[in-house]
């Protein structure tokens, strides 16, 4: 990990958008490649939105990785919001409480490489995702 | 061991003598080795200049292969091997070539009935010059043929992708040899992005020099054919032959409404058709 | 915030997405088409995508609802124009976009539109003679 991240407040659709250009350019300057680049910032839209929507707002920090081996991305979307009571439940396909598509959380989990989730009822919830370079 | 001075001037007379008779019995031995692989000719053409290039390393005094007097000779060698291997002969078989001087001299030297101590002698040190000769000419037949597998495998990378467009507003891709996860995804994009360019509404993806289908190749397959109906072009899979079939039924692979055809062929046909249909 | 803009070419309504889309922005295009669906009376929407660097679950669900409510005020909706890796991306996502017609750019998306309403005239002589005029492959 290094401290060279950048963080977002997520408290309007506007946030949204801004933590996409943000992931985009930090892919960018790391070389991902455009498919690898579009799957990361439509997981950050999804998960924003989420933070955004279910989380009551909080914040994304985007930060450049590099294991030695390869390099990548690692955002982590958090929020003090009500967290999430059945976890697998909420990572199933299609499963929604927020009348969406139900494909947020389990759809930008197939789009990067490394996906933790941390979450307590009443606590609220924090999610790392991580995309590597191939 | 190492021929000294006064030996290698005396086997450089010993070929330049003999060079007639050295030439046509190095010749008929190569000849025999290659089992006429290569004509006669052109062997002699070959053996006639080495001779001559020993003779020359020899007379310069070269006491080793890797003498600066030597130059020219390796340099043929190299050639030797070069043009022996890129024809598809192998290490034994070129160095046999260099290797069946020394019967050559061998027999011009019973011939000619020197029998003695000191030619003896000669022929030892000689004959280890041409192993030494031969050892180069094995070595420089690796190189070429390290270097024969890179470019093939190069050139495999440059043709395994290609995207072709068969008819208006129809593009292909045969897709040949193991498909890996990582060259399914190259093939997969590349696809796309031609029906974008191309503006082509209907792709073949034609899988009859492919191997075997596993699971993950199934998958990219399926899910390339989806992303280019998201784009708004359908895809036909061709060319699955009998066992990959059995496979993907074993696999429980669903291709669903996914049109598949026997040929590449077959698949044109119905996309001419399908057009045929939609133009009313 | 700002706004789609929506351009009445002939009997079709053409939409370009051609910024990042807040929410707020994608609903309001659903209104607004809605609207102009109705005041021109036109039957056919193209949008084009092909500026539009990823599409998420939300863009997705607006395009379908879009689709939908087009097709209840009798218009076809055609998406043309999504490039590769967001085609690729929305697979991995797990959307299909069900109910969404596409075509790889406006002018076959056009072409689309133009079969349909041809086809929904012909209606009733379902089985009639095979009109070869309108190729959806141009012949070389």
């Amino acid at each position: 990990m290094n401290d060279q991240g950048e963080r977002v407040e997520v408290t309007s659709d506007r946030d949204v958008v801004r933590v996409r250009q943000l992931v985009r350019t930090a892919a960018v300057a790391v070389k991902l490649s455009l498919v690898d680049q579009t799957k990361l910032v439509t997981a950050a839209s999804e998960l924003a939105r989420n933070t955004l929507v279910y989380g009551g707002g909080g914040w994304v920090e985007v930060a450049p990785v590099d294991s030695g081996r390869r390099k990548g991305i690692r955002i982590v979307f958090a929020d003090q919001g009500p967290g999430i009571a059945d976890l697998d439940l909420a990572l199933t396909d299609g499963y929604t409480t927020g009348g969406g598509l139900g494909l947020g959380l389990s759809g930008a989990r197939r789009l990067v490489d490394e996906f933790d989730i941390a979450t307590a009822v009443g606590e609220g919830t924090t999610i790392t995702v991580t995309k590597w370079c191939r | 061991m190492t021929l000294n001075a006064d030996e290698a001037a005396r086997f450089a007379a010993l070929l330049e003598e003999n060079q007639d008779a050295l030439v046509s019995a190095w010749t008929d031995r190569v000849t025999t080795s290659l089992r006429g692989r290569l004509s006669h000719a052109e062997l002699q053409r070959q053996t006639s200049e080495l001779r001559r290039g020993f003779q020359q390393a020899l007379a310069g005094t070269a006491q080793g292969i890797s003498d600066a007097a030597a130059a020219e000779l390796r340099a043929q060698l190299s050639e030797l091997s070069a043009s022996r291997a890129r024809q598809g002969f192998s290490a034994t078989e070129t160095a046999v070539s260099v290797f069946a001087f020394k019967e050559a001299v061998l027999a011009t030297l019973d011939s000619s009935g020197r029998n003695d101590a000191t030619t003896l002698r000669d022929y030892v040190a000689f004959s280890s010059f041409v192993d030494d000769a031969a050892l180069f000419t094995f070595d420089s037949y690796v190189r070429v043929r390290e270097e024969l597998i890179a470019d093939q495998a190069e050139q495999l990378l440059e043709l395994s992708t290609p995207v072709v467009k068969l008819w208006e507003g129809v593009v292909a891709v045969p897709l040949v040899g193991t498909l890996d996860s990582a060259r399914a995804q190259v093939v997969m994009e590349r696809l796309l992005q031609t029906l974008v360019d191309t503006g082509s509404p209907y792709a073949i993806i034609d899988i009859t020099g492919v191997p075997a289908v596993d699971t993950q190749v199934a998958q990219h397959i399926l899910k390339t054919v989806v992303a280019a109906r998201l784009m708004g072009a359908d895809c036909i899979i061709s060319g699955i032959r009998p066992q990959i079939a059995q496979t993907i039924v074993a696999l429980g692979i669903e291709f669903g409404d996914i049109a598949t055809k026997a040929s590449l062929a077959d698949a044109l046909r119905y996309v001419l058709a399908q057009t045929g249909k939609k133009g009313r | 915030m700002e706004r789609v803009p929506i351009l009445k070419i002939g009997d079709i309504l053409l939409v370009s997405i051609q910024i990042d889309m807040e929410d707020q922005v994608a609903l309001q295009l659903q209104e607004d088409l809605a609207d102009r669906i109705v005041a021109t009376g036109c039957h056919g929407v193209i949008i084009d995508i092909s500026a539009l660097d990823i599409v998420d679950s939300f863009v997705g669900r607006t395009l379908a609802t879009i689709a939908a409510i087009s097709k209840v005020l009798d218009a076809d909706t055609v998406v043309v124009g999504m490039r590769p890796a967001v085609a690729i991306t929305l697979v991995e996502l797990g959307l299909s976009l069900p109910g969404i017609r596409t075509a790889l750019n406006v002018e076959l998306g056009m072409e689309m539109l133009a079969r349909e309403r041809a086809t929904d005239g012909e209606d009733d002589d379902e089985d009639g003679v095979e009109d070869t005029e309108t190729p959806a492959v141009p012949t070389p």
